[in-house]
């Protein structure tokens, strides 16, 4: 369970002292945020810890990794607020499903916005309930992003809109390189062409989608341009060179 | 000499003659008269290659179609031939640099492009705009809805045969590009935003100037109205045509005019208001039939709803800074944001998730026309094929926008 909850939170020291801190106080996160976090290369991502997952809300330090989630222990905090940290979500909707799935769940808020980071294996079932029972009608997006250095290496993302609620909420999984996630275009058809773009730049295949294949990029090209091993100036050079008759598109 | 048995047959000594010689080779020619196993042209169905190069398909969209004389079966569109990898660029750049490319994506509303980046990025930041930038903004993006529509119904109108409105609305779009111009130096891609705020303190005039146009715009979309909202050939073009139901239009993710003509009101500036625009009164303009004729509607109102907007801001513009404290070197902290704005065409995201490094560690954009050319398959079906020209106009799609 223990790597299912990582999200994209800096690596060890982060305040706590500060959870409401998000609307007000305009300039002082950000601008404590540039000297005091630690700055990681722009590819790798902030995860040295990376298979050890420290659980996101307490963002403790990363020498327990055991800590299962629904937790909402506070850690000691830290001495500076290097930025705004994700904090337990609680509302009617998140703590019935943190009962219902326990540790396979968890319910973050980060600057406002609400997120369910949920186990793969959850994945058909949980979005369902979403559009079924908490009227969550509308699929805004879907997207992922790659995380090469880690087991699981993609995180997926989808954005979900209510709007009989006005609400928005995201719900976030993990999944390893290879491993397929089950459709939803059944729940929602705009998914269609969204999970398309996600295999197309990530090679990330959705099994029962309708029409799996390429939808930016033409059909016989090699490579996931959006995958972080993927560089800027890389391309296709046998495809260029085929189809366009020139040795290189650059 | 009669054949008893069969009178109608001529006989020679009671034995059938010979057929002749050219009629007999005939008969053993390669020319089959019979009926053949599989017809020889299949008239049942036609696929028609519509695009990438077709005037009618607003820049490089190519479309599929699968024809029953003139009704079109279904269709597949083939999308990507503007893919320039903005979200793989976002990667590679700042920030403040990549400020400039989301100009790229929707041209025809760069400014809402711009708007929603900069805000994105300020809520990954925590920071808000000052009042004064604030309202800047607010004028300048509803300038841009309204440039932005009169571009949509000019080649719309265009599309479907109207001539005339291309003229008009392109000569009172100038009007607004004027203003951009004197603002920000550009007219198309015109970067009017920084993360934070504003770079440029308002022109000289620029109140004067954007009250002038307050004051020319409503005869001109009158005019347009006058050409087109009770013509026999636009209505005829128009009812009924491409219709999509509210509930077919949420479960398809459709945003902007396109939803609110189905009759759905919602629009981000009211339903998770950004900016300042809970300060503004304005309406939501819906439709009832989701036809092209009520989203042609939806649109004409949106415009003078943008006056109005407009106007209340250009009167209340406060005093104060243009930019927050913004560092330098923009770092936001680790963590990931999802930010949108209801741009001219619908629902525009951004969703960025930040490694705590000077660049995004992923910038994705979530584009309304993208998401609402979707729609297309479901709205032509059992339709004409000049209609599919129509539904396709009335989405507004921006090719560079759908590729990204």
């Amino acid at each position: 369970m223990a790597e299912e909850v990582k999200t994209p939170t800096p690596p060890p020291p982060e305040g706590e002292n500060k959870p409401t801190a998000d609307k007000a106080v305009p300039a002082a996160p950000s601008s404590a945020a540039a000297p005091t976090t630690p700055a990681p290369k722009p590819e790798a991502p902030a995860k040295p810890a990376a298979p050890a997952a420290a659980p996101p809300k307490p963002a403790a330090t990363p020498a327990k990794p055991a800590t299962p989630a629904a937790a909402p222990a506070k850690p000691a905090a830290p001495a500076k607020p290097a930025g705004p940290v994700p904090t337990p979500w609680s509302s009617p909707m998140a703590d019935k499903y943190k009962r219902q799935y326990g540790s396979g769940l968890e319910a973050q808020t980060y600057l406002g916005q609400n997120y369910f980071t949920v186990d793969r294996s959850l994945i058909p079932d949980f979005l369902k309930l979403l559009r079924d029972e908490e009227q969550f009608d509308y699929c805004v997006d879907l997207t992922a992003a790659h995380y090469p250095k880690r087991e699981k290496q993609f995180d997926v993302f989808w954005i979900l809109y209510s709007h009989p609620r006005n609400e928005r909420i995201r719900v976030k999984t993990q999944i390893a390189d290879g491993e397929s996630l089950p459709s939803s275009f059944s729940i929602w058809p705009t998914t269609d062409w969204l999970e398309r773009e996600v295999f197309d730049m990530f090679g990330i295949k959705f099994t029962g989608h309708p029409d799996l294949k390429r939808i930016l990029l033409p059909d016989g090209w090699k490579g996931h341009p959006l995958r972080k091993d993927y560089d800027i100036l890389l391309q296709d050079k046998e495809w260029v060179h085929i189809n366009l008759g020139i040795e290189s598109g650059q | 000499m009669i054949d008893s048995k069969t009178p109608d047959r001529k006989t020679i000594d009671g034995k059938t003659p010979e057929l002749p010689n050219a009629v007999s080779s005939l008969a053993t020619s390669n020319l089959d008269l019979e009926a053949p196993e599989k017809p020889y042209l299949d008239s049942n169905e036609l696929v028609l290659n519509m695009g990438p190069q077709h005037p009618a398909t607003h820049g490089v969209l190519r479309v599929i179609l699968k024809l029953d004389g003139e009704k079109v079966m279904g269709t597949e569109c083939v999308i990507g031939y503007l893919h320039r990898g903005v979200e793989k660029i976002a990667e590679n750049r700042t920030y403040t640099m990549f400020n400039p490319y989301v100009d790229r994506m929707d041209y025809c509303a760069a400014v809402s492009n711009g708007l929603g980046y900069c805000e994105a990025v300020e809520k990954l930041l925590n920071v808000e705009a000052p009042p004064r930038a604030q309202y800047i903004r607010v004028i300048l993006t509803e300038l841009q809805r309204l440039a932005s529509h009169q571009l949509w119904l000019g080649t719309h109108a265009l599309d479907i045969g109207a001539m005339t409105p291309l003229f008009y609305t392109f000569r009172d779009r100038e009007e607004i590009l004027k203003i951009f111009e004197k603002y920000c130096g550009a007219r198309l891609t015109t970067h009017a935003f920084r993360i934070g705020g504003c770079q440029y303190e308002i022109y000289p005039g620029f109140e004067k100037d954007v009250k002038n146009f307050l004051a020319f715009a409503p005869p001109k979309i009158d005019e347009y109205e006058a050409l087109l909202t009770g013509n026999r050939i636009w209505l005829e073009r128009t009812k009924n045509v491409g219709v999509i139901s509210a509930k077919d239009a949420i479960a398809l993710g459709v945003t902007g005019p396109v939803l609110r003509a189905s009759g759905v009101k919602w629009d981000i500036r009211k339903a998770v208001p950004y900016e300042n625009y809970s300060k503004f009164d304005f309406e939501i303009p819906v439709g009832a039939n989701g036809d092209t004729y009520d989203r042609y509607l939806v649109r004409m109102e949106e415009m003078r709803q943008s006056l109005r907007i407009i106007e209340q801001a250009v009167n209340g513009i406060p005093e104060g800074p243009i930019m927050a404290k913004v560092p330098k070197l923009i770092k936001p902290a680790p963590g990931e944001i999802y930010h949108s704005i209801e741009a001219p065409k619908g629902e525009l995201g951004y969703f960025i998730v930040s490694d705590g490094s000077t660049q995004p560690y992923r910038l994705r954009v979530r584009p309304p026309s993208f998401v609402n050319l979707q729609a297309l398959d479901c709205m032509v079906r059992g339709a004409l094929v000049a209609d599919v020209v129509a539904v396709i106009g009335t989405f507004d799609i921006v090719l560079g926008e759908v590729d990204r």
